[in-house]
Parts: C-alpha cells; structure tokens; sequence
C-alpha cells in the first residue's frame, strides 16, 4: 500500500517510541479469514498504559473484528497477542477481562429495568447467606458509588437505568468498566448518539481515564473529537493496517487520506444559485412534547436549513408532526404558500414532503426485504395495474436508483441487511428519489455512516437543493451543520432559539443558541 | 418462499407413498374424496389465520366462532326461516364484524392480539352454549334444503367434494391478493417492520384489521361448511381446537409467528399434510389417541428441519457473495500477497 505521498508515513517508518511507559499490550500480526473473506490481515497494534488510540477507518475496514479479537470474541485465524509479555495466539472472554480490556459498545447493553448498581455488578453480585446466595445490596452500592464518584457523574447507585439518558448510560458503561480493574477501556462509537455538550463532557472522562494509568482505544467517525483526545491514531483499510499517526501529525485530512486512500473532494459543495421562493412554512407549531411552545420556520426552495440543538430539544418531534407521523397540538403548515393538512404520513407523501428518520433500521428500512421492494414501498401504487403490483417497474427503478446513487451492491434483490449503513441510508434515500419530492427532511443523515458514503450524501443533498428541493437536515455533528448548511436554526427545550446566516457560522454561535448560554 | 413449498410438498409425497405402501386403501377413491373434503374444510380458515399471522398476529378465537356462528346459522335457518343464501352471507358478514371488533382492540386500542382473541375464543363459546342452553341446535327431521346441500356436501362428477373446491378457489384469490397486489405487499411490510411501513406512508392500522377481517370472512365461510358437514352443533365441542389447525398449517407453511413470513401456497401445503397425518393414523391403525401427538411430532420436526436448512443456505448464500466480491475486487489484503 505504497501510498507515495511524503506527508504520510507507513507503520513501519514510525519509529514507535513511547512517552511514557513501554506497552502492556501488542497485538502481533493478526490475521483473520473467514469464508472467502480476509477480513484482517497483518495487523499490528500496542497499547500502552495512559494512551488514547483513535482507531479509525470506513465501516468494514475491520475494526470491530480487531476489537473482538482484543476482547476474545473472535480468535484470529494467524498472529499473536501479548499481555504483560506472557504470549498467547488467541483471548478468551474471561481472559480479556482478567487482562483489564473492558468495552463500552455502540449499542448499550444495559438492562433498563434494573438501577445503576445492578446494572454494575450484574452477573457478579455480592451475597451473603451461604447457600441461599441473597444479594448483598449495602455492598453493591457501597462499591459503585466510588466508581461514580471517581466518573463525577450526577446520577446515584440507586438510581433506574430507565431514567437515565443516553449519555448517562454511557457513563455507567464506563463505570462498570472501571469495576473490572479495567486497564484498557475500548469505546467503539461512544459520541454517535450524544449531544455536544455530552460529547465533550465524554472527552473529559477520557482525559480523567488517561491520567489515572488507563489506557483507551477511542473508535469514531467523528474526526474532530479524535484530534482533540487521541495521543496516536491507527488507521485501517480494508482489513490492514495503513498508517499511523502521532500527536502532531493527527488532523483531519491526514486521517480522511489514509482512511479512503485518496483525498476527498471537498465535503461540501456550494449552492449552485441563491434559494428560491419559500417551500415550506411552520407557523405556530406545537407538539404534545413541548405543548407550550410554538414553533415557526420556513425553508426556500433550494436551500439546506440546518436544525441545530441538542437531542431533546424537540427536533425530531417537529419532524414527526411535519411528518404527520405525531399529531401536533397546534399549528399550520403552508406548502408553496398554500395551507395544508397533515394528518398521516400518507399525506406528507401525497404533497412530496419526506423523512428520513433518525434511526434507519428501526423506521427506515424493511431489514430483511430485497433493496427493490424497499424502495418501491411508498409509491407501489405508481409500480402497479389494477392493483397488482409490476414487479419488472420496480427492478427497473430500483437498478435505476442503484447507478443513481452508487448503492454498492451486486443485485438489487439482496436483502438490505446485507449492506453498509451508508448503502442502507442510500436506499432509504432512493425511496424518495423515485418520488417528486419537495421537502425533505433528513434526521441525522450520516449517523453510522462512513466517511465515503458521507460525501456522497451530501452531494445527494446539494444536488436535490440545486434542482429547487427544500431540505432540513437535523444534526447533532457539528462538522455536518456547518459544512452542508445554507442556513442553520437552533432549537433550545422546544424553541427556536435563533438562526444563523452563513456569514455566522461557527461552533461557538451554534452552541451558544443551543444550550443558552448568555456569554457576553 | 419457493424452496420452502417445495420443500414441503416432498414430504407429502413421501408421507403420502409411505401411508399408500403400508395400506393399499389410502389410494382408494373413497379415502382420498373424503381426504380432500377434510383438507377443504380446514383449509379455507386456515388461510385467514395465515393473514393474521403475517402481520404479527395470531387468532385463538376461530374454533369458537365455528360453535356461536353455527348455532346462530341453524338458528336462522330452522327459528328465522330465513333463504339458506341470505343466512350464507349472514355468516360471513358476522366473521367479518367479529373480525374487526378483533381488528378494533388491536389496533386502537393497542391491546396484543393473543389477550383479544384468548378472550374471544372463551366469550363466543359460552355465549353459544347459552343460546342452546348448553344442548344442541340442529336440523329439524326432515326438513331438507337441497340446494345449501348440494352446494357443501356434493362432489363434482361424484368425485371432488365441494368444499374442496371452495378451498382451491379461495386459495387462489387470496394467493393473488398476498403475493401480487399492493395490499399483500403492505401486509407483509407492515409483518416485517410496522413503524418503518408507517414511515412510508402506510396506514398500518387498517392493514392489520383488514387482516382480521378476511380472517373473519373465510371463518364465517367455513362454519358453514362445518355446520353442514356435522349436520347440527353442539356447541360446547364443536370446533374445539379447530383455531391450532389454522395456526399449526400455517406455521408448517413457512408462516412465522413474528410476523411478515408465509405464503398461500405453503399454508395450503400445511393444511394437506395435517389432514394427510390424520388420515394416516386411520389408516395404519395408530391408536386414535395419539393422534394428535403425531401431528406435533410431525410439526416440530418440520419446522426445526425447515430452520436448519434455512441456516444452512444463509451461510451458503454469504460464502457465495464473499467469494463473488473477491473475484470482483480483489482486497488489498490479497493483493498484497500476490
């Protein structure tokens, strides 16, 4: 992988020295082959103690398969792990965690009817009473709450998993983490969910980790909150490792290069002309989870309205009723100036306003149905006779949208779970492509989506605003407001808390509307 | 889904030659007429119950509509003496009103389907009993009615029952209605994933109490066709159970209880082989008894088998497209070695 460009350095030419302290952990040329599949190949990687390791790379560059080799779920078909010198050729469960290696996984493994402390100790409680193994509960929450404390976290022992937010579950991860003696806290994704104040008050966790002795392998496509915490950045690409970078080479378009092997055209594009007319008008609106606060904005055609905030402050829920998928307490929609109604999402469609939901497996998608039928599942009646449905109209549009939008697969019969989540978010978008749509509202377009895949979303995005489409995106990344927005407003507990123009943008100003700070 | 039904459909035939070699008489016109009766009547709500469970849902309550809608048939009929055809269409006009009161509570009310129809199947039941005063309803003596007669008890060219054909006929439409209209494909959609059908415009509500309203239609249908088949009700047994053959057809189908699985062919499938167990149990000579122990054997051991082999060629099928996208492009990994 002789990428011939000076500013880069392969693996071997960096000369691994460490501040501190020598390593704890190496992984050994690990390869892994399944079926047909190299799904790694030579990789190398040391941890060593008090280091943060951003290990980055487009989705099925193989870095969950490196981390469940490191927590002994997968064992590698070729190569060595070695922990505190001792040398073994694969991990088991219990090993890993004896070792000290402990994660915090994208999806949350907690059981929501138990509290905090339960949660921490489940499987391993403290007894007492012999034979009748009754849970010692003084126990268990005298043990967690110096964990807690040490975290500084505002929740309690006591408190139930279901009242806590994501971002506070996070912590608890962490906490249970901290409860294995972990020395090697792997968190793959931990920011995709949160908001930014959670995001850096996360980051400060992982800097409090760093100095108390524990390592951390941070995992995350949101290359800004690599620059600010990793000490060293491992990059893999397709299954290999293909560069690494130290404290001062980590930025941004030096990880991008090596992640796709090539640089990236600029992100974002420019509009082609200024916006149009206005498309579409909220006057007034309230929803039943902020039933005393009115919201109203207006997106023109051919404009990309950014709606900042942070998640809660009732971004989505105005979607969903602009969406007609929650009905609003009150308020009036107006669509090129005319007034309509929106009772089901059914007529959201009918006028050529579209979602795209937050979360695409659980509202976007049918996983196990083939790309085709997903795609033609809004507009079957357009693809039918009489009702039956032509099944040779669908393939053609489905193979039509497939060139359109780069789905990267081999036949549109495949089922969706098959695909990247950036191909999976394509064909929640070729759903409406294959529509005339108006607006369309994109909810947190590229969560879980690769860098690649990303750029050519937001290509997706500036080309349907060039051809007159008024667009709303909600995001809570940072990077993506400012970088794909004409304009951007900020929502705060169920307001619009103010708009920015272009000339304006910058993450101070976002962040002050977005959490009301009243600095100066 | 092919495979599936095909799959399937081995296994009558083996089923079937084992039953033929064992005792001549099972391809004796008479066996296999009476067979084929037996797979008509159960068949044609079996198909309703398969509806119900690609959405998600389930319907207990069949067996006990067949008790309250056969005795408020003869009721009609003998009491009322009200034209058989009107009192026909009386009875699947009444499935169709059980089945969106079941349709109402599950979707409006958000009660879960199994509590609606559990409570269903023991309301319909004991409300039979109590309108027969816990006796039976059946045809006054010598009373006849020729037509209603030839219609669910003849057999074509005094070989293929009606209730027979009645079944392929409504196998057919309600093939067509699953398998090729807009309103099957928003069934198994809704069954499959129903918050992301809501998302694209679908109005998952009446989808799923449409569901329990065909579920409805062709249980009214059947009662008729039981009633006139047992001659009378007694409604504290009739149809006992009748619900677990719907369910236990369309689950050998390739019907999944989570929903957005199945199809008509292999409910059809499942309700022959069903009828074929039982006949076998005659014929062989098999304690009666056991019965039903032989159809849960043969059940379990279908399905189990169907989701090994499913298993199989998912593995198979992610081997395939490895290997595919090897070839295709080769990954750096590889290429490296080379």
């Amino acid at each position: 992988m002789g990428d011939p460009d000076s500013s880069l350095r392969s693996i071997e030419e960096i000369d691994p020295t460490l501040p501190d302290a020598a390593p704890f952990l190496e992984l050994v040329s690990i390869s892994k082959t399944y079926p047909g599949v190299v799904a790694l190949r030579d990789v190398g990687l040391f941890v060593a103690p008090g280091e943060v390791i951003g290990l980055i790379g487009e989705n099925g560059a193989g870095k969950s398969t490196l981390m469940r080799v490191l927590g002994g779920v997968v064992a590698p078909t070729k190569g060595m792990i070695r922990i505190d010198g001792a040398e073994s050729a694969s991990l088991t469960v219990n090993e890993a965690t004896a070792a000290g290696i402990a994660f915090v996984h994208q999806e949350l493994n907690l059981f929501d009817n138990l509290d905090v402390a339960a949660n921490v100790f489940i499987g391993r409680e403290p007894l007492w009473g012999g034979p009748l193994k009754l849970v010692d509960r003084k126990a268990m929450y005298g043990r967690v709450r110096p964990l807690l404390d040490r975290l500084d976290v505002d929740f309690r022992p006591e408190t139930p998993v279901s009242e806590l937010s994501i971002a506070q579950q996070q912590l608890l991860e962490i906490a249970k983490a901290l409860s294995f003696d972990a020395r090697l806290v792997i968190m793959d994704e931990p920011t995709s969910s949160l908001t930014l104040t959670e995001t850096s008050r996360l980051l400060e966790v992982v800097a409090a980790l760093k100095t108390s002795g524990v390592s951390v392998i941070f995992i995350s496509h949101r290359l800004n909150e690599i620059e600010q915490c990793a000490d060293r950045v491992v990059v893999l690409r397709d299954g290999c490792t293909v560069g690494a970078l130290d404290r001062r080479q980590i930025h941004h378009d030096a990880m991008i290069r090596l992640m796709i092997g090539r640089d990236l055209k600029s992100l974002y594009a420019p509009p082609a002309a200024p916006p149009g007319s206005t498309m579409l008008d909220i006057e007034a609106m309230r929803t039943s989870t902020y039933p005393a606060d009115p919201v109203s904005l207006s997106v023109r055609k051919g404009e990309i309205l950014g709606l900042a905030g942070l998640i809660g402050s009732g971004r989505t829920e105005l979607a969903r009723a602009v969406f007609g998928i929650d009905h609003p307490r009150a308020g009036a929609i107006r669509l090129e100036g005319q007034p309509i109604v929106v009772g089901s999402p059914r007529d959201a469609i009918d006028r050529g306003i579209y979602l795209i939901p937050e979360d695409r497996k659980r509202s976007g998608l049918l996983l196990d149905v083939s790309i085709t039928e997903n795609i033609s599942l809004p507009d079957l009646a357009s693809y039918s006779h009489a009702t039956l449905v032509q099944e040779s109209a669908e393939t053609a549009n489905a193979e039509l949208q497939r060139r359109r939008l780069r789905i990267k697969v081999p036949d549109v019969g495949d089922q969706v779970s098959t695909l990247s989540g950036g191909n999976q978010q394509k064909v929640v978008l070729a759903k409406w492509l294959s529509m005339r749509p108006r607006v369309i509202i994109f909810d947190e377009p590229t969560r879980g989506v690769d860098v690649g895949s990303k750029s050519e979303i937001y290509e997706i995005m500036r080309e349907l605003a060039d051809a007159g489409v008024a667009i709303l995106m909600i995001s809570s990344d940072m990077e993506e407001v400012i970088g794909v927005s004409d304009r951007i407003a900020v929502m705060r507990e169920g307001r619009i808390s103010g708009f920015l123009d272009r000339g304006d943008f910058s993450e101070h100003n976002v962040l002050k509307l977005a959490v009301g700070s009243t600095i100066n | 889904m092919l495979k599936k039904d095909l799959g399937l459909f081995i296994l009558i035939l083996v089923v079937a030659a084992v039953v033929a070699f064992l005792n001549p008489r099972f391809l004796s016109q008479i066996n296999i007429s009476n067979t084929a009766n037996q797979v008509g009547l159960f068949g044609i709500f079996s198909i309703g119950e398969g509806f119900v469970i690609i959405t998600g849902g389930i319907d207990l309550s069949v067996g006990s509509q067949f008790a309250l809608l056969g005795v408020l048939f003869i009721d009609l009929l003998v009491t009322y003496q009200v034209h058989w055809a009107i009192a026909v269409l009386l009875m699947v006009a009444g499935g169709m009103i059980l089945g969106s009161i079941h349709g109402f509570l599950v979707t409006r009310m958000r009660m879960q389907p199994f509590v609606v129809t559990l409570c269903g199947l023991l309301i319909y039941r004991g409300v039979a009993r109590y309108i027969t005063g816990d006796g039976n309803a059946g045809f006054a003596f010598g009373e006849t009615y020729p037509w209603l007669d030839w219609l669910t008890k003849a057999k074509f060219f005094g070989v293929v029952p009606h209730t027979f054909i009645a079944f392929a006929l409504v196998a057919i439409v309600m093939g067509i209605v699953l398998h090729r209209t807009v309103f099957g494909r928003y069934l198994f959609a809704v069954g499959k994933n129903e918050e992301a059908a809501r998302y694209s415009g679908i109005n998952t509500r009446r989808v799923i109490a449409a569901a329990y309203i065909i579920c409805g239609a062709l249980t009214g249908l059947a009662s008729v066709f039981m009633t006139m088949y047992v001659n009378g009700v007694t409604p504290s047994v009739h149809g006992n159970f009748y619900e677990l053959y719907g369910i236990a057809a369309a689950v050998l189908g390739g019907c999944s209880l989570r929903g957005g699985e199945g199809s008509v062919l292999g409910i059809v499938l499942g309700s022959i082989l069903l009828q074929l167990l039982q006949n076998l149990v005659n014929l062989l000579g098999i304690p009666s008894s056991l019965n039903f122990a032989v159809m849960g054997g043969v059940i379990l051991v279908g399905v189990l088998g169907d989701q090994q082999l499913v298993r199989y060629r998912g593995w198979a099928t992610a081997r395939r497209a490895a290997a595919r996208l090897e070839e295709a492009a080769p990954s750096a990994a590889v290429k490296q070695s080379a």
